[in-house]
This record gives structure tokens, C-alpha cells and sequence, in this order.
């Protein structure tokens, strides 16, 4: 259905930019976060390169049918965070509530999986600093079927993640507080700048994950 | 989206299925017997487009103005250079 956008609020609005502030501002803002990752991200690549004896293989370490779940749970909030604003723009309250309930639900069940992952990990033996003596993955590096010394594996993978899982984190803090709101009817289909916004910041560490999922667990 | 613009929402759920099948096709690729250059390149091909799915339909990336479009690409030579001048640094 065709629908308006954003009419024409009371806000304040950069000259030239073609957008409200506060759009402009989140933009800006993913700009920099794209800076960010592509710190981490670039820096693991390149250990990869320079030492791939000591990063393991998909599947040898990590386990890539619980992410990969996590990353299919990404991609469904992903799609509910996108209908909730397509519902507020139609005006339909209920819609913009359902979904992003939904999203703030799927969201929180990425970081208890992703919680879980880290759990097991440690557990097997697989924390930033390497191996833990005496553990799983410790005893299966000693028989020469996993590498030797993964420190640097270790490290790189839990910074990318764990920095991730904390955007995660944020962002359903921030989504609570926009479906809290959208419970009290602050949004209208004139008027839905915090939807808009929140589903920016949501929809890039949804992207962010699908190139670390690819770089950190398939290749 | 540029304020002021009217368009159709588009089919959500069709790209959310793309996304969800492109990660099935990843997952499948990933661990076939080709060759790892093979494998690779193709996983970054899939990832790419993923990506592209995601700013282009649920950022609204495709029906935003030019500036706002150069907004969102202008950090990536930026993300090119910091990545060149971290190799250059490295020594093997």
C-alpha cells in the first residue's frame, strides 16, 4: 500500500541533508561503527593470513549450527523490526506493537544464545587466551587434531563477537524503551521518528553479523 | 527514506526469505570439498549480497536520495585505507 513518509513534523531539520536530525545523526553515527568493525575485522583477517596455523577450521572449534540458528533468529528480528515501521506508517498501532515486541523478543533470545555458545566454549576449554589445561579442546590440541596455540584465535574471536553481542545488548535495551512508547501511543504514521531510527541501528548489527558469521565461522 | 517520497512497501517477507536461503546456501557451501580459494570467494559473494539485501530493503537504502546514499557509503574507502595501512604495517 502506498503510504506518506514522514509528512512534515515539528523537528529540526539539517538544510541540504534531506533528512531529520535525528536520522542524519544515526547515519553519522553507523558511520563510524562501520569504522569500528572494520577495525576488528580487518585486524583478524589479516592475523588469519599471517598465521593460519592458529586459527581453526569451520566447525573445529566453534560451533556453526547453534550460530548458524542465531544468525537465522538475526535475519527474522531483522524482518519485524522492518514491519513494525512499515506498520506505523500505515497508522496501524497494533502492527507497530506485535512486531516490535517480536523483534525485542528474538533479539534477547540472539544474546542467550549467543550467551550459551560462550558457555559451552568455555567449558570445552576455548577462552581469549587460548586453551585451558586439562579441558576438552586442550587434551583433542595435544593428539595433534586441533592447533596447537589458538591465543590469538581466541582473542580475536571473543573481541568481534563479544562487541557485537554488546550492540545486540543495546540494542534491545533501546528497543524496550521504543515499544514501551509505542505502547503509549507516541507514535503516529505522521510522526514515527524513533522507530525509524531504532531500526537503522538494528538493522546495521544485523548486517554486521551476517559478514562475521561468514568470516568467523564459515571461512 | 527521503522525507516527502510515497512508494509501495516492499515484499518484506520475500527478502527475508532470501536472506534466510542465501544462509542455507552459505552453510552448504561452506563445507563442500572445493577448493579453499573457491569456497571463499564465494562466501564473500553470498555475504555481500546478503548485506546488499539488508541496507537496500530494510534500511531503505534503494529509495533514499542521492546524499543520504553517499552518507551511507562514505565510510567504506575510508574502511579500504584503514585495512591497506594495517597490511602495510604487518610483517610476516
Amino acid at each position: 500500500m502506498a503510504h506518506p513518509v514522514m509528512m512534515d513534523p515539528p523537528r529540526q531539520r539539517e538544510v541540504g541533508a534531506d533528512v531529520y536530525n535525528e536520522k542524519l545523526g544515526m547515519w553519522i553515527f553507523l558511520g563510524s561503527e562501520v569504522m569500528f568493525f572494520t577495525a576488528l575485522i580487518g585486524s583478524y583477517i589479516i592475523l588469519r593470513v599471517g598465521y593460519p596455523q592458529a586459527f581453526g577450521e569451520p566447525g573445529q572449534i566453534l560451533n556453526v549450527p547453534v550460530t548458524a540458528s542465531n544468525t537465522f533468529l538475526l535475519i527474522c528480528s531483522s524482518v519485524t523490526m522492518v514491519k513494525a515501521f512499515a506498520a506505523i506508517q500505515d497508522g496501524d498501532q497494533r502492527g507497530l506493537r506485535l512486531y516490535l515486541l517480536a523483534t525485542v523478543v528474538i533479539g534477547a533470545a540472539f544474546v542467550g544464545v549467543q550467551a550459551y555458545e560462550y558457555t559451552a566454549l568455555i567449558h570445552e576449554g576455548f577462552i581469549p587466551s587460548g586453551y585451558i589445561e586439562g579441558r576438552h579442546f586442550a587434551e583433542l590440541a595435544a593428539q595433534g587434531e586441533l592447533p596447537a596455540n589458538v591465543g590469538i584465535y581466541g582473542s580475536t574471536f571473543y573481541t568481534m563477537t563479544g562487541f557485537h553481542g554488546f550492540h545486540v545488548s543495546m540494542g534491545v535495551i533501546c528497543m524496550i524503551f521504543v515499544t514501551w512508547k509505542a505502547f503509549k501511543g507516541k507514535y503516529t504514521a505522521a510522526d514515527h521518528r524513533g522507530v525509524e531510527v531504532i531500526g537503522l541501528y538494528w538493522h546495521f548489527v544485523d548486517l554486521v553479523w551476517i559478514i562475521l558469521f561468514t568470516i568467523v565461522y564459515l571461512i | 527514506m527521503a522525507d516527502g517520497q510515497e512508494h509501495a512497501h516492499p515484499n518484506y517477507w520475500g527478502v527475508w526469505a532470501g536472506l534466510a536461503v542465501l544462509t542455507a546456501f552459505e552453510l552448504g557451501v561452506a563445507f563442500l570439498p572445493w577448493s579453499k580459494q573457491a569456497i571463499v570467494l564465494i562466501l564473500i559473494g553470498l555475504a555481500v549480497w546478503k548485506a546488499l539485501l539488508v541496507a537496500l530493503y530494510f534500511m531503505h537504502l534503494r529509495w533514499e536520495g542521492n546524499r543520504m546514499r553517499i552518507f551511507a557509503i562514505a565510510p567504506l574507502p575510508l574502511a579500504v585505507i584503514i585495512v591497506i595501512a594495517v597490511i602495510t604495517e604487518f610483517r610476516w
